[in-house]
């Protein structure tokens, strides 16, 4: 294990060890190429790891003040995690490739009235090759040669019901998780808990694969508990350092010759907006004023269903599962883009007492609680539209425990998000309807944890922040290295994609500092 | 539980519960069920407090299969919240007050079943519901104790998760989608 000079300016700094972040501090560390990543969480181990919900929340989440509004829950708009391998800790595996059109969302769903939208400047085609390293890395199933998980009862109540609907697109889902030893990581025992993170670690995550990997190379140094809280820069314009607070409350500075930004899609502008300076008064990277915005965090909400018989949706894999028949674009269902369906159980009993119907109690829903191990349950996740005023800005005078403001996040859906969600529940809900079930439910969206394009690419510097490699159009050493840089959200779960697109970026590094430029 | 003597003859008899303790408002209160088979002991909250927020609790989530002692250790956990935090103390102490005062006086312990409900419902969207239905459902739903009624199962990984324990048992779906392909 390397350990690096503070002062020592020729290091990459990453900040954040999650999709993003630890997958670019590996892919680079891999290449020779020297890198301190700096992550705000603490380092756990599969020890550490429960089967227990509400345990797993405290030890895992995000839970530094934020101000969500509009549709966002105030206490907490996000859920996220603040612990080495980020939140692909708590993440469900779900591994899918955006489809082609996605990648060109404006010029395939046209002008659409409060959508700030934009084709990526990257297409199907260039990112082909990405996809598949990130697929084989991973350990994607159905694909790479790699057998798909068997499905489980909620998967089961899911395709008996889409069957007599006629969709034909069913199938358990391509997820991140060993559906055979792979990796020197064991396969899935189905035990239950993937979002409470994997027990065994047949789940991918970069806590237990890429940082483990960076760290037997020799030239990579994790800091955890190391809070970034500003970039610093030179007169030239270059980013030279950041400044962190490390566990005991000391503050450093470390030099860098790149500084790549991986924080998840609200810490991230946070960081570049607490980094203004009278050379970048709004912030940095800033110039085109889109740090910040367009955040979008995919069109999502949950159907319940009491079947007539037990399902007990809870064991095994947890969205091993997926109806992908209304993923497509089809406007002719009253909404542009589509969604899929993929499968989620409660988060134990208390969890589906608790969200089933927000505010429920008395006789009539005790009953139905009851009913717990006949329940059957779907998430829908769909494309939802950039929009400007969807964002993160910096509140004027609350601080968090660093002495950092605290970032306030906006969100409200726009009306081809409610036209999509409308659709979906209604085809959740017919799907157990199909086989009998008694009673449905539709949960709104919960806190969101698919966060995206609030750095977003651009082909035009004046429209985004960053560049196809996800370099800064403003400042060609820092670069954005996680969901941030989505110029839109495709229908799909977006983690694929955001190693995907690190895996590219290290090979572009990786080129442009030999090639000196950077 | 909080260790606190009791005198089996000072117990007071309410709707089948046997109340014992130090009388005086907010210096708790030990409840015994009347057949003895469990108790419930409180540091802050006194025992009409105690008995009320046991009759929310209920009436929020009303099992007839489960017996008091799982709603006590929701009053339990609302006690020791109480006693860490003077702000929810008030809340508690003004929501009972409130639920006593919806039928010209007459106590939320002497309300008849549907007056209660109706208690229950002028109280809903305040601060005080807020909490009594997380505190039910993380104490009550939480309780891996109460698990086994609802048929959820728990912690998983010590049995070697589900692989070989059902994860696809549900055979009766299995015959939809064979009838179906
Ligand atoms: C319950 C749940 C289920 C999910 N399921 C899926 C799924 O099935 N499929 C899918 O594709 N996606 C899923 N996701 C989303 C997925 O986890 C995220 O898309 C992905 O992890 C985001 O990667 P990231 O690199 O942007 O950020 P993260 O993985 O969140 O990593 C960011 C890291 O940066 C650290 N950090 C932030 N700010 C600072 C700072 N200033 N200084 C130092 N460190 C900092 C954080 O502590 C964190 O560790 C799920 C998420 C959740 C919560
Ligand atoms: S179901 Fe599989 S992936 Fe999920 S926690 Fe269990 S072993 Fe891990």
């Amino acid at each position: 294990m390397a350990k690096f000079d503070l002062n020592d300016d020729t290091v990459v700094v990453v900040i954040g060890s999650g999709a993003g972040g630890g997958t670019l501090s590996n892919e680079l560390a891999q290449k020779g190429i020297n890198v301190v990543c700096l992550e705000a969480g603490k380092r756990l181990t599969l020890d550490d790891i429960e089967n227990d919900w509400g345990t797993m929340f405290g030890k895992l989440s995000w839970t530094d003040k934020r101000i969500g509004t509009g549709a966002l829950n105030p206490d907490l708009p996000l859920w996220v995690c603040k612990t080495v391998g980020g939140t692909t800790v708590h993440w469900a595996g779900a591994a899918l490739r955006f489809q082609d059109h996605e990648w060109k969302a404006k010029s395939t769903y046209g002008d659409i009235p409060g959508a700030n939208l934009l084709d990526w400047p990257v297409d199907a085609n260039e990112m082909e090759r990405f996809y598949s390293m990130a697929e084989d890395k991973m350990g994607v199933t159905g694909r790479q040669g790699i057998p798909q998980l068997p499905g489980n009862n909620n998967f089961k109540a899911m395709l008996a019901g889409a069957q007599r609907l006629g969709y034909t697109k069913v199938h358990t889902g391509n997820m991140a998780i060993n559906s055979e030893p792979r990796g020197g990581r064991p396969s899935c025992q189905q035990i239950g808990f993937c979002m409470a993170g994997c027990k065994i670690g047949a789940k991918w995550s970069a806590l237990y694969t890429e940082i483990p990997a960076a760290e037997a190379t020799g030239h990579f140094e994790l800091r955890p508990e190391s809070m970034v809280l500003k970039i610093n820069h030179d007169s030239s314009g270059k980013v030279t350092s950041v400044v962190y607070v490390d566990k005991e409350g000391n503050t450093h500075e470390q030099k860098a010759r790149i500084i790549a930004v991986a924080g998840n899609s609200v810490e991230t502008p946070r960081l570049l907006l607490n980094s203004a300076s009278s050379m970048f008064p709004d912030g940095m990277a800033n110039s085109s004023g889109q740090v910040g915005k367009n955040f979008m965090r995919h069109m999502t909400g949950t159907v319940y269903a009491i079947l007539p018989q037990p399902v007990h949706f809870d064991r095994g894999t947890q969205m091993a599962g997926i109806v992908q028949d209304e993923a497509h674009h089809d406007d002719s269902r009253g909404f542009v883009a589509g969604y899929e369906m993929e499968t989620l159980p409660g988060f134990g009993l208390a969890g589906v007492a608790s969200n089933t119907i927000a505010g429920a109690w008395g006789r009539e829903y005790a009953k139905d609680i009851e009913m717990y191990d006949h329940f059957a349950g779907m998430w829908l996740v769909g494309e939802d539209l950039p929009q400007e005023q969807n964002g993160v800005t910096l509140h004027d005078s609350q601080k968090d425990q660093y002495g950092m403001p605290v970032p306030v996040v906006h969100f409200e859906d726009h009306p081809n998000d409610t036209a999509m969600r409308n659709h979906a529940f209604k085809r959740g809900s017919a799907i157990y309807e199909a086989i009998g079930a008694t009673k449905t439910f539709e949960l709104p969206p919960f806190p969101s944890t698919h966060n995206m394009g609030t750095c977003r690419m651009s082909a035009d510097a004046k429209d985004g922040v960053c560049n196809p490699t996800g370099q800064t159009h403003d400042i060609p050493n820092l670069y954005i290295s996680d969901g941030s840089q989505f110029t839109t959200s495709a229908a799909e779960n977006p983690t694929l994609t955001i190693v995907s697109l690190a895996i590219r970026q290290a090979e572009k590094i990786a080129e442009r500092m030999n090639a000196g430029e950077i | 539980m909080k260790g606190k003597s009791i005198n089996r003859r000072q117990f007071l008899q309410t709707s089948g519960y046997a109340v014992a303790g130090a009388a005086a408002i907010g210096s708790g209160a030990v409840v015994i069920a009347a057949d003895g088979a469990w108790a419930l002991s409180t540091t802050t909250l006194d025992q009409h407090a105690a008995m009320t927020l046991l009759r929310v609790s209920r009436m929020l989530f009303p099992h007839d299969f489960l017996g008091d002692q799982y709603y006590a250790k929701v009053v339990e956990a609302l006690d020791a919240q109480a006693a860490n935090d003077p702000a929810m103390a008030t809340q508690i102490r003004d929501g009972i007050a409130a639920l006593d005062s919806t039928r010209d006086g007459i106590a939320f312990l002497d309300l008849s079943d549907g007056y209660a409900e109706d208690a229950i419902g002028s109280i809903e969207g305040t601060p005080f519901f807020g909490t009594m239905r997380g505190a039910t459902i993380n104490n009550l739903y939480g309780n891996p104790l109460v698990w086994r009624f609802f048929g959820y199962e728990g912690s998983s990984w010590q049995q070697g998760g589900y692989l070989h324990r059902g994860f696809d048992d549900a055979g009766w779906l299995d015959a939809i989608i064979e009838s179906e392909a």
